[in-house]
């Protein structure tokens, strides 16, 4: 019997599980598919991780590096190149490998620890042609950087996410030549950093509220039409530009990976695609954390290790102290607030504060984001220069003032100043 | 009076610089912000990250980085050499991969071990 088993030997579940083992948990095992540990950090080799957590600037591989050195001398078991089959609400964990066969463990706790995958060209419907030549930008990334294939010479990208932005430099620096960026909204889902560093620093055109409306090419990509769009997202006639490329890559977004929690039978939030999860990233099954990208899809690997970090250490409590007890207080969000995380707080089981985590639906300039009790009693506020979607936001809520709040629920709204 | 966005963390403030102001940085938020601002004006550097060849290893390529700033007019030049670099594995995290890239003084080291 394992005290605790994590799902994932990315960043989410080598944190997780390094913190459980800090906090006295003996026997440990994380289960992971690929042959090493360090999930997606692997192939991110740009740097700018670590700057709040190591205070310092470090490539992906250098991040996942810092947390697998540690693991070496802590006693936590891995098992590589194993895949999870499912987990049982009884917390029996199958997984199946080719060294070890089919197995059944049993953990008092499970961590999932699976993180997001790529939302790909089925999901967002893009007309045209079905050439070959189309990817999304982290499979591009694993063959460049890990791989060692050029996916292609001419690059047209859609969609301004980080790792589309990435990988518009990254493509650059290895001889491609990326003639734009295409965002269909009227800002970029990246990080305003990537959008200088990765486009600027290279000349990349960004085009916002542009889509592909038009892909040729019969065996491989020919040309993209891009199109400029309208307030409903909608084309407009007369606005196309035509690129002649063999390659598009797709930076449309990222989906947690939750089937193991879906046949688990974990509840699960349309908003965030995610687990709702509690103060203690604990999810609808007693015993079962959650934490990093397959709850919410994180900006900062930082955060994830934070998180992450509070669900180890929630998972060794659960096993060393017993289940977290109290009633729980709902977290409704309202106004440009998309979702929040937690989704529900037991104020009893709460340290000093609650970090709450969200996004905003559009960009707000000088605003303010308002905590009312079930009964419209405000509770806090918290002011911002501005926020957007593309960065999560987080305020700490106090133990105190959840204690006072009335009507079972509280609501998180966002709204200008 | 020239307007960028900082790029040392991912927070992003939006920098005015006065050129005729001896460089003087207004908007940001850290001391690094400022010092950003400043350079990037006077001599813009970036850290460089790329891979090589490597075999022997679980992958064919090894990750690596400029262990310091390059000047930025510089990366393509200083990303070129990495073309016809072959590294036998085993390597360690911080191993010097080419040294001294383009006179900097700065050198490309693998950031992970294979």
């Amino acid at each position: 019997m394992y005290d605790l088993i994590v799902i994932g030997g990315g960043p989410a579940g080598l944190a997780a599980a390094l913190e459980a083992r800090g906090q006295g948990l003996e026997k440990i095992l994380i289960v992971e598919r690929d042959q090493e540990l360090g999930g997606i950090l692997n192939q991110c080799i740009h740097n700018g991780f670590g700057l709040h957590y190591f205070k310092e600037e470090l490539t992906g591989p250098e991040y996942a590096g810092r947390f697998i050195e540690k693991l070496a001398d802590s006693g936590i078991q891995v098992a590589l190149d194993t895949m999870v089959l499912d987990v049982t609400p009884q917390r029996e964990v199958h997984t199946v490998s080719r060294r070890t066969g089919y197995r059944v463990e049993q953990a008092k706790t499970v961590l999932l620890a699976m993180g997001c995958r790529e939302r790909t060209r089925g999901a967002i419907a893009i007309p045209g042609a079905r050439p070959a030549g189309i990817y999304t930008a982290g499979a591009a990334q694993r063959y460049v950087n890990m791989e060692g294939y050029m996916p292609g010479r001419r690059v047209v990208i859609l969609g301004s996410g980080d790792i589309g932005l990435i990988m518009a430099r990254r493509m650059t620096l290895e001889g491609a030549k990326v003639l734009a960026c295409v965002e269909l909204m009227p800002y970029s889902g990246g990080l305003n950093r990537n959008i200088v560093q990765c486009l600027q620093d290279y000349s990349i055109p960004l085009y916002l509220s542009h889509t592909i409306v038009d892909v040729k090419g019969r065996e491989r990509v020919e040309q993209v039409t891009v199109a400029k769009v309208d307030e409903n997202r909608r084309p407009i006639p007369g606005t196309e530009m035509v690129f002649d490329c063999d390659t598009i890559l797709l930076s449309v977004g990222l989906i947690p990976e939750n089937e193991l929690s879906k046949k688990a039978g974990i509840v699960l939030d349309r908003r965030t695609n995610g687990a709702v999860v509690y103060e203690n990233m604990e999810t609808s099954l007693p015993g079962v954390f959650a934490c990093g990208n397959v709850v919410h899809v994180h900006d900062l690997v930082d955060f994830v290790t934070a998180e992450s970090q509070r669900a180890g250490a929630a998972a060794a409590r659960h096993v060393l102290e017993g289940p977290a007890q109290g009633d729980a207080l709902e977290v409704k969000n309202a106004g440009a607030v998309s979702y929040t995380v937690p989704q529900k707080i037991r104020p009893q089981n709460a340290g000093k504060t609650v970090d709450v985590f969200f996004r905003v639906n559009r960009i707000l300039s000088e605003s303010v984001i308002r905590v009312e009790d079930g009964e419209g009693n405000p509770l806090a506020r918290y002011p911002r220069e501005r926020m957007a979607p593309g960065e999560m936001e987080r305020f700490p809520l106090p133990k105190v003032l959840l204690e006072k709040a009335k009507g079972g629920f509280i609501t998180v709204t966002a709204e200008e100043a | 009076m020239k307007e960028l966005i900082c790029i040392v963390c991912p927070k992003g403030c939006h920098l005015r610089v006065d050129e005729e102001k001896d460089y003087q940085v207004t908007g940001h938020s850290c001391p690094r912000g400022a010092e950003y601002g400043r350079q990037e004006l006077l001599n813009p550097t970036r850290v460089l990250t790329s891979t090589v060849r490597v075999e022997g290893g679980l992958h064919a390529r090894l990750p690596v980085k400029t262990d310091g700033v390059i000047p930025k007019e510089k990366m393509m030049e200083a990303v070129r050499l990495l073309d016809s670099v072959r590294v036998q594995a085993p390597v360690k995290t911080g191993q010097v991969i080419l040294p001294d890239v383009l006179g900097t003084g700065v050198s490309f080291v693998a950031t992970r071990g294979m």
